[in-house]
């Protein structure tokens, strides 16, 4: 069998990445394996700017942020295998992929990366009655038709859901042609990043109805008209305020869900809120040495904390192959179990990444990311350890379109380890 | 003298401030409601000479493996132009091998700009 220090599964972002990381961390033999024939994951659709500010200080495309990443792994000799695809991953750390030329083979790996990234949810999940007619398609399904197939979807569109996918595929659609008028979102708030709703719909004139849904479907061959009605705080749709919109195209830009089959059946265990691995402050999984990073951990907005968590990721799974933390673990097994922090997502807080922190094992620093669950002005996003606050910062608008993040330090974790849990709260004052 | 504000949210970072800028016969008077100098550059400039970077793809001949090649305008543009630019590339095929930051349309649609490949085929 094929052995490996380190193997990362997906060629996107959270992947190269990774594989960079465990390079740089000095492992000599790191794969990636990516079932498309390129890397780059979704960001070869990704055709607009705005990727990398944080990064390179400079405004890339998809292409262009993900070809630096592809350039540095290449340079460094990480090893590709492309057209593969990962079929299984063990517990004891086997892969089994399978390509056209080379049938089904199995890796040995020291460490496994998890980085598979998400995909949209489907039309199936909303239950909008109706026929399926032609002309229903995902904003990401839509945007890869688009911009790497050159086909359009239609010419008179209707957008359902303010995710960010779906405003950038108004701005393209508008631009190439098509009219697109209006997007259509369930919650009185946008999913999606403010600069997208002023770029890719004020710009345009395309309006923003919140607190709208589509109620049915008219068409049975092709989409012929959709309904669009106001809802009310329960999300139910208002009797008499429904409009029709005739139209070729709709399109859905409900939410992305990370992909973790191939983590269920690893025994990993996966988290309710955000359907991603549990993971701890090393983003390893609960299965020793298999860590995650990127959209199969939680779904992230900005490619640029992409980048950074996976390096994180890519570093620890290198010092895991090489036996660094299996050299920790002997040195304070028993007690390990509990000095570590578990992190709680308090009043106003949706989710944590991690789910634990051992601050012994953990770096000087390590940022915390969360989202909040609705769209709050003026609030103080605070960390209590136990019951002392150790954190106390005031933001003037936390929406739960845009990830947060608050960066803990070991020194203050150390020396309350035994308060047992870390929570992240939202507080007025 | 004609005094107008405008309201505006700033697009440079995921904060968003909501910006209010004056303007008295045109010319900006004061810009508030940002959080950092970059809202009051971006306040001016959006009520003066709002920019975008404009990106689409084109179509490529001989490649195995791409069908598209995306681009962009190397900087921005004036808003107003936007469309200039998407009719310019109307048409446009190119030719593999390319290399990112090729130019694909010089001095698209007198912008004094040019549009250049974002992707290798
Ligand atoms: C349709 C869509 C459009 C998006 N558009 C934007 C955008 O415009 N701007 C933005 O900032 N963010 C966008 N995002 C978010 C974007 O996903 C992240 O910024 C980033 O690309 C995530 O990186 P990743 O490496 O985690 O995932 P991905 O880029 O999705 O990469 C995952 C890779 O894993 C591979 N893979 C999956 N399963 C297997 C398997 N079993 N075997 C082998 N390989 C496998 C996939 O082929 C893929 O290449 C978009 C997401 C989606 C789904
Ligand atoms: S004013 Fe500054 S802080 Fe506010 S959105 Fe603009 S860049 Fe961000």
């Amino acid at each position: 069998m094929l052995s490996y220090e380190v193997v990362i599964i997906g060629g996107g972002p959270a992947g190269l990445a990774a594989a960079i990381a465990a390079r740089e961390s000095g492992c000599e033999r790191v794969l990636v394996i990516e079932r498309d024939d390129r890397l780059g994951g979704i960001l070869n659709q990704c055709i607009h700017n705005g990727f990398g500010l944080h990064t390179f200080k400079e405004e890339l495309t998809g292409p262009e942020y993900a070809a630096r990443y592809e350039d540095r792994a290449q340079e460094l000799g990480v090893e590709f295998c492309l057209g593969s695809m990962v079929i299984d991953v063990s517990s004891d750390l086997v892969v089994h992929a399978v390509s056209p030329e080379r049938g089904v083979y199995g890796v040995q790996a020291g460490a496994v990366v998890l980085a598979m990234g998400c995909r949209e949810r489907p039309r199936g999940a909303l239950g909008i009655p109706g026929y399926r007619p032609a002309g229903i398609y995902t904003a990401g399904t839509a945007q890869r038709l688009v911009n790497m197939e050159g086909q359009m979807p239609g010419r008179e569109v209707v957008i359902l859901g303010s995710g960010d996918i779906g405003l950038i595929m108004a701005r393209r659609m508008t631009l190439e042609g098509a009219h697109v008028a209006c997007v259509a979102e369930l919650m009185p708030y946008s999913g999606g990043l403010k600069r997208n709703i002023v770029q890719c719909l004020d710009d345009y004139g395309i309006p923003l109805l919140l607190s709208h849904t589509v109620t049915r479907i008219e068409g049975r061959k092709r989409v012929e008209a959709v309904w669009i009605a106001k809802v009310d705080e329960q999300r139910r749709p208002i009797p008499g305020t429904e409009v029709r919109y005739a139209c070729d195209t709709l399109m859905l830009s409900v939410g992305l869900l990370p992909e973790n089959e191939l983590s269920r059946e690893a025994g990993v265990e996966l988290s309710p809120v955000t359907r991603g691995p549990v993971v701890d402050e090393s983003l390893q999984t609960s299965v020793p040495g298999i860590f995650a990073c990127g959209n199969v951990l939680h779904v992230h907005d900005l490619v640029d904390y992409v980048s950074q968590e996976a390096d994180a990721a890519g570093r620890c799974a290198a010092h895991y192959a090489l036996g660094q933390r299996s050299a920790d673990v002997q040195a304070d097994e028993a007690a390990e179990a509990q000095r570590a922090l578990c992190l709680e997502a308090g009043n106003g807080v949706r989710y944590t990444v991690p789910s634990t922190i051992a601050p012994a094992r953990m770096d000087e620093r390590l940022t915390v990311r969360f989202r909040v669950d609705n769209v709050y002005r003026d609030r103080f996003v605070s960390v209590f350890v136990g019951d002392e606050r150790i954190m106390h910062r005031k933001k003037r608008v936390l929406a739960p379109g845009e990830m947060e993040e608050v960066v803990l330090r070991r020194a203050d974790l150390l020396e309350r380890v035994d308060a047992g849990h870390i929570v992240i709260r939202l507080e007025e004052e | 003298m004609a005094r107008e504000e405008r309201e505006l949210i700033c697009i440079n970072c995921p904060l968003g401030c909501p910006l209010v800028v004056t303007l008295e016969d045109g010319v900006v008077q004061s810009v508030t409601g940002n959080t950092c100098k970059r809202g009051d550059a971006y306040g001016r400039k959006e009520v003066t000479s709002p920019t975008r970077i404009v990106t689409s793809s084109v179509p490529v001949d001989g490649s195995a493996r791409d069908r598209m090649v995306s681009v962009k305008t190397a900087t921005d543009i004036p808003k107003d132009k936007i469309f200039d630019v998407m009719s310019a590339l109307e048409g446009v095929r190119l030719s593999a091998p390319v290399a990112i930051g090729d130019v694909v349309v010089a001095n698209v649609a007198g912008t004094g700009v040019d549009v250049v490949a974002t992707r290798r085929a």
